[in-house]
């Protein structure tokens, strides 16, 4: 691990440093993303600010998981998926040969729409990512990143008694919760959620939209939701995604209350989708 | 058309295609209940038959022989070091026959006579009793029983399997005067009743110009061979034993369609193993020799330690280089090579492979280790390497079904967390993959544990009379063994071949518990 780049991950403390200007934490530029010959994102810039929610929305199959997913380069992992275009991380390109995919991902997290904690224990599910990076020393250490990590997801109370028990065996919203927390369990600076709560009820939705509120003080985080209410209530910016294009994007108030593309408009007011 | 009449029609119709989907649902159900009937039918058919024709040789007769040591013989001057009287075959052969002419006087008659005494037991048959006697030197010159397994054709014939005979009660003898020719003539009012009468049913069996059958007279240890039968009398003809105890005690015919010159034992063995029967000097019992003798050319001896010996070491190779090479093979090819046509050219020849017939993998192992690497012929070590030729594209084919079903959440939640491709493999992958990749492994190994034809052409089929004790000594293999004894001409290796086949379905009984466990304890849901 290259240290002299100041990595947030070597800091004793879980909060991630704020950025350099106060500008964008990851700004975009020309995004195309393509399968095999087949083009799904085309010719997308954004950029997501620091220590605010972004909110992701678009009918079905018009590239939100696709793009979310050019974040933390897990499209690399995808057959025949080629992304083209700048991704700047606090000015660094992510997609330069010398950044380290994995190193990348240990930086931005991810949340997946079905919760999918490992077949393992609730301790080990949190354990897991700070032993490969080796950011406990000791026991002592990770039994504490492991309490501040499932506090800070609102399971710890839940789970306190249990931590040797299988994670598959909490209920989904529990689940979901346990994957946040694995993953801010890594200290990353960014966290993104492809449709956290599609599996879960409202009262855990509720919990995880509390969740991620508070998060929000902390981390730069994207969410790709098909609840407009949720998007509404969680998130400070809004992009609008349709068949692979950027339509709109700006603050939530502005996009909910008066979009100014007609598909914007058509889409939120539910006229298609 | 009202629209009730038009209800009605639809409903009819309805009820017709309702009708017809259960009538397809109950045929769909009888032809799946009639094949699961059909495969247990066959497998409790062979169960069966193997396992009745095994369970004949499970137990044996043994023969007792009350011998004393005698140091002249057992160890000679010169000769009495531990290891020459574990040697001297001779010297304790030499004693049982003694032991058994002096049983039967009338065995030393002459040299015929004196060879059908010999055959009750093969001389190697005492070799247990002369190790035994070298590890414990003071038993020479004291008195001991020596148990030794009876002529496997004779065991046969107690066990009702080899010659095939009718016994017969007889009425009570009142007269016995000698004759002039030798012999007696018994005498005694309807007492060969049931002889004469078993006499005519079988000589309208048998073609006009055939031998009348032999009937044998048997009492207590005494028995003789009986002809010029008639209601109330016959010609007796003394084999062993005294002619005084056919009037004192209650005789038996034994009537024996099989001409003596077309058995394996002529009368004459029999009168003597019925004698030593009746002095309580035949016992049955289990035949533990099958599991702790090696193999030898008489059927009573025979065992398959060393080829049970040989399967083992053969499999330990097979496991050794078939396992980790299928295993690793299967990892990367599922989880880290490139989905192109190289890739795709090589799953399709792996597959290919698995279908390879196995023989072929014998001359490509014959080819390749003995004529071109020089490795040892009927050796554990090759056969092993050629049954991993045949076994790692079945455990690859299992592992990667294995590695297949684990869910891709799994991998992907692991990469997000900063996993490296390598850490998720083998930090989640291949533990959920295990209890799969292990079965796979354990099957394809079952597999060739059954094997005989690839490990014929290595020469794995030589006679081999010891247990091998490394990998490159000379060794044969438990089906391979079972094929060379289903080919030898004796009756008696018959069962024995059952028995062995019986011990080979306990082994592959034992690698598939050992895969139910493993399930069983290792399978996780998620
Ligand atoms: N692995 C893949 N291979 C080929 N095409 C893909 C793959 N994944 C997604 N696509 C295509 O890319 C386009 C965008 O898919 P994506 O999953 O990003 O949509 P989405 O906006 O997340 O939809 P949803 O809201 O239903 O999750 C779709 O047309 C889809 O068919
Ligand atoms: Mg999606």
């Amino acid at each position: 691990m290259d240290t002299s780049q100041g990595n947030p991950m070597m800091d004793d403390s879980i909060t991630p440093q704020p950025t350099k200007d106060g500008g964008p934490r990851i700004d975009c530029r020309n995004i195309k993303v393509f399968y095999g010959q087949a083009e799904a994102i085309h010719d997308v810039s954004m950029s997501f600010p620091d220590r605010a929610v972004t909110a992701l929305i678009g009918p079905s199959g018009c590239g939100k998981s696709t793009f979310l997913r050019c974040l933390n380069r897990m499209n690399d992992t995808i057959e025949n998926c080629r992304v083209e275009g700048k991704i700047l991380m606090d000015g660094e390109d992510i997609n330069d040969a010398d950044v380290d995919p994995v190193l990348l991902r240990s930086r931005v997290g991810m949340v997946f729409q079905k919760p999918n904690p490992f077949p393992k224990s609730i301790y080990d599910n949190i354990a897991y990512g700070p032993r490969i990076h080796g950011l406990a020393n000791g026991r002592e250490d990770l039994d504490a990143i492991v309490e501040k990590s499932l506090r800070r997801a609102g399971l710890w109370e839940e789970v306190k008694d249990r931590l040797s028990a299988p994670g598959t065996g909490l209920s989904g919203g529990q689940q979901q919760r346990l994957c946040i927390a694995r993953a801010i369990a890594v200290q990353p600076e960014v966290i993104l959620m492809d449709e956290p709560c599609s599996a879960l009820d409202p009262i855990a939705t509720a919990r995880i939209e509390e969740l991620i509120d508070e998060l929000r003080n902390r981390y730069c985080i994207v969410i790709v939701t098909h609840s407009m209410q949720q998007a509404a209530r969680v998130s400070q910016r809004t992009a609008f995604f349709h068949l692979g294009n950027l339509v709109e994007m700006g603050d939530t108030g502005q996009i909910f209350t008066n979009p100014r593309e007609k598909r914007t408009e058509d889409y939120i007011t539910g006229r298609f989708g | 058309m009202t629209d009730t009449a038009r209800t009605q029609a639809s409903k009819a119709r309805a009820m017709k295609r309702l009708r017809k989907r259960r009538a397809a649902d109950g045929r769909f159900r009888y032809y799946g209940l009639s094949a699961i009937l059909t495969a247990l039918g066959a497998l409790a058919v062979l169960i069966f038959t193997i396992g009745s024709q095994a369970l004949s040789a499970a137990t044996y007769h043994v023969v007792n022989y009350d011998i004393t040591l005698d140091p002249a013989v057992i160890a000679p001057e010169g000769a009495g070091r531990p290891e020459d009287i574990s040697r001297n075959v001779e010297g304790f052969y030499g004693l049982v026959r003694d032991n058994l002419i002096a049983t039967f006087p009338e065995a030393a008659k002459d040299r015929a006579s004196r060879r059908e005494v010999a055959d009750f037991v093969t001389r190697l048959a005492v070799l247990p009793t002369a190790q035994m006697v070298a590890e414990q030197p003071e038993l020479v010159g004291t008195r001991i029983t020596l148990t030794a397994p009876l002529n496997d054709d004779l065991d046969l014939y107690l066990k009702g399997q080899g010659v095939r005979e009718r016994k017969l009660g007889v009425g009570a003898i009142a007269a016995i005067k000698g004759e002039v020719e030798g012999g007696y003539r018994v005498t005694g009012a309807g007492a060969f009743d049931a002889v004469v009468a078993a006499l005519a049913v079988a000589a309208a069996d048998l073609p006009a110009d055939a031998a009348e059958p032999g009937v044998l007279l048997t009492a207590g240890p005494s028995t003789g061979r009986l002809t010029e039968i008639s209601a109330g009398s016959g010609h007796l003809e003394l084999l062993t034993g005294n002619i005084k105890d056919f009037a004192r005690l209650q005789s038996k015919a034994r009537l024996i369609v099989a001409l003596e010159s077309e058995r394996t034992i002529s009368d004459q063995q029999i009168a003597w193993t019925l004698a030593l029967k009746d002095m309580g000097r035949i016992e049955r019992v289990p035949r533990k020799t099958l599991l702790t003798n090696s193999d030898s050319t008489y059927p009573e001896l025979a065992g398959g330690l060393a080829a049970i010996v040989g399967s083992l070491l053969t499999m330990l190779v097979t496991a050794l280089v078939a396992m980790p090479i299928g295993i690793f093979a299967a990892v990367y090819l599922e989880e880290f090579a490139p989905k192109n046509r190289v890739t795709e050219f090589i799953e399709v020849n792996i597959n290919n492979l698995a279908a390879v017939p196995s023989i072929v993998f014998g001359l490509l192992g014959a080819a390749l280790y003995i004529n071109f690497l020089g490795m040892p012929r009927s050796a554990p070590l090759v056969g092993g390497l050629v049954l991993a030729l045949m076994t790692f594209p079945v455990v690859i084919i299992a592992s990667r079904a294995a590695l297949k079903a684990v869910p891709p959440s799994v991998r992907s939640g692991a990469l997000a967390v900063g996993a490296s491709q390598m850490q998720t493999v083998f930090h989640h992958v291949v533990p959920l993959a295990a209890p799969g990749i292990l079965t796979g492994a354990i099957l394809g190994m079952a597999r060739a544990l059954g094997e005989s034809a690839p490990l014929l052409l290595i020469g794995m089929v030589a006679f081999v009379g010891d247990v091998p004790r490394s990998p490159t000594d000379e060794s044969t293999v438990m089906p391979v063994l079972i094929f060379s004894w289903s080919n030898n001409a004796e009756r008696a290796w018959e069962p024995l071949t059952s028995a062995m086949i019986i011990v080979l379905l306990a082994f592959l009984l034992l690698m598939n518990g050992l895969v139910v466990f493993l399930r069983r304890k290792y399978e996780r849901r998620w």
